[in-house]
């Protein structure tokens, strides 16, 4: 029994290498510009969404505010550099740490809500954080922040000719928040989210301090969520409240996952290697028109696949394994 | 030798309706103690009293000769309190070794000695075969074999069991005695609540009714069945008298 576990982590982490891999060898075929930016936006939002499901897959706790650690990881970054010319990989740990104590903070009074209360107090809190940014006259409020263009560098994360740098930073960032996710699953905090997602009041009696357990995914969560704005602030070189932390990151955040299976090690890569494609291809072939023709079509998909495979894309894959396993 | 666990002079009132008045009641190390009375009698909440869910309004508990009135849940199970629950609560989306592991994790911090520790326990209760399933696939009996696995194996020095043996066929409920016995005899005090008398009276080695909040009468088991005052509180006052 104990070897089938082992085994099947093993062979998780086989097929992650092999897929990152295959990833990095990605660019040899892929020449256009276009598709470059597809493949970054992907990656990145599976790196999130990864992210987000520790909080909401695993310790069960739906967050639909993750927007305000996005962009408190784009602003953090964008203001030390251009404010005191911290370089943004500085900027960008201080950012993930801003976003995980913004999360524990929040966290203590939130932590006490459940079920649907937490997730109106996580959107109203994302809401509020875009209008102080809105608001806010030294972070350039509405205006945003335009990032100076010095050049290609490594040292600064700038990158003019080429998509390639933020390719693999994107890549790298995904793996990181898959082997995290990996990681935990078998760790003390992986047992304890999951059980305190399941029943908490079970999961008190058997020595877990639920509050405290909630509180280090948000903290992780936030932590990588953060990492993303950051860099997702360095690839656009141009930051303003909505485009960092409008609520639609906070959607592109949970859909991935919800849609590849929420809670799993799988669902969010799977559900953005599905979803954020088919957005940039219905909106470049048939949005445009102005009649929003695009969310439509994406929206029905969604519909579909939620209706046909409620467990999410990754029960496909389960099913198969179920069925041989009874043979 | 001090009491494993007391109750002095606990009192939980809910809003206008008190539950449990002035119950002082002690459990020795090594027994098995059959907390028992009608419904309604107060056992259900001085159970949640002991396991730590709420604090009582008055009166203080005592676990392993230590203060533990003002502790939750979680801290009580670390000085060794395990517990199940009468619904019981299983973690429905993970594999029964794994709703085990949660348990095994107070005293392991190493994943593969959890582990190991919670397969050890699955032998013990008879799950064992059950290891891979999903919580959510068991039958009712096998759930509460789980809560009781689980609660084992935080390797609790009290074990409290709500009613694990209400609603269960008489084969399941034999065995499931067989178990609480073998618990017993791995040196585990046992505080159980129960509603089946002819079940649990053979099965204890001291019986506590409540009735109205309060201990009506406590002793040995064959004679808390004959007290009149014991017989009124479930029967009525009428079958008192024939007695």
């Amino acid at each position: 029994m104990d070897k089938n576990f082992a085994a099947r982590r093993r062979r998780d982490l086989i097929i992650a290498a092999v897929l990152a891999v295959m990833a990095a060898l990605a660019p040899l075929f892929v020449k256009d510009v276009y598709v470059q930016n597809i493949l970054i936006l992907t990656l990145m939002y599976a790196a999130l969404s990864q992210s987000w499901n520790i909080l909401s897959g695993y310790c069960g706790q739906i967050s639909l505010g993750h927007a305000l650690y996005f962009g408190i990881g784009a602003y953090t970054t964008e203001l030390l550099f251009t404010k005191f010319g911290v370089l943004p990989w500085f900027g960008m740990i201080s950012g993930g740490v801003i976003a995980a104590l913004i999360a524990m903070v929040l966290g203590y009074p939130f932590f006490r809500l459940r079920g649907h209360y937490f997730v109106i107090a996580t959107i109203v809190i994302a809401e509020i954080g875009l209008l102080l940014f809105q608001n806010w006259d030294w972070a350039g409020a509405a205006l945003g922040i335009t990032i100076p263009v010095r050049g290609d560098s490594w040292l600064k994360f700038q990158f003019l000719r080429s998509k390639l740098p933020y390719f693999y930073f994107a890549l790298a960032l995904c793996c990181l928040a898959w082997f995290v996710t990996w990681w935990l699953e078998d760790s003390k905090w992986g047992f304890w989210w999951r059980a305190v997602k399941d029943n908490p009041d079970a999961a008190e009696s058997l020595g877990v301090v639920v509050f405290n357990s909630k509180m280090g995914a948000a903290a992780v969560s936030a932590f990588l969520v953060a990492i993303g704005g950051a860099f997702y602030a360095q690839y656009l070189a141009y930051i303003d409240p909505e485009s960092v932390m409008g609520f639609q990151f906070s959607l592109l955040m949970a859909l991935p996952a919800v849609l590849g299976g929420i809670g799993t090690l799988w669902g969010a890569v799977l559900g953005a290697a599905i979803l954020i494609p088919m957005t940039e291809l219905t909106r470049s072939y048939i949005g445009g028109s102005g009649r929003g023709v695009d969310l439509i079509v994406y929206g029905t998909l969604i519909v579909l696949i939620s209706l046909a495979l409620p467990q999410g894309l990754v029960s496909l894959f389960s099913r198969a394994k179920a069925k041989g396993a009874t043979r | 030798m001090t009491a494993l666990l007391e109750t002095r002079g606990v009192w939980q009132r809910f809003g206008g309706l008190v539950a449990n008045s002035d119950v002082s009641i002690s459990v020795g190390r090594g027994e098995i103690v059959g907390l028992i009375g009608p419904n309604g009698a107060g056992k259900s909440t001085l159970f949640n009293l002991i396991a730590g869910v709420l604090p009582p309004t008055q009166g203080s508990i005592w676990f392993d000769g230590q203060d533990v009135t003002r502790m939750r849940a979680a801290e009580r199970c670390q000085l060794g309190v395990g517990r199940t629950f009468q619904v019981v609560k299983s973690f429905e989306t993970m594999t029964v070794v794994d709703n085990v592991i949660v348990g095994a994790l107070v005293r392991n911090t190493v994943m593969r000695e959890a582990r190991r520790k919670a397969y050890e326990v699955l032998d013990f209760t008879g799950l064992a075969a059950r290891a891979e399933v999903l919580a959510s696939d068991l039958v009712p009996a096998e759930k509460r074999r789980l809560e009781v696995a689980r609660a084992l194996a935080t390797e609790p020095k009290l074990l409290l069991l709500d009613e694990v043996l209400t609603g269960l066929t008489p084969t399941e409920a034999q065995t499931g005695v067989a178990l609480v016995r073998k618990v017993r005899d791995a040196g585990i005090t046992v505080l159980m609540v129960e509603h089946v008398m002819e079940i649990v009276m053979p099965l204890v080695d001291r019986a506590i009714v409540l009735d109205l909040g309060k201990v009506l009468v406590e002793g040995k088991p064959t004679e808390v069945v004959r007290d009149p005052k014991v017989i009124s509180a479930y029967l009525g006052d009428r079958h008192a008298v024939s007695a």
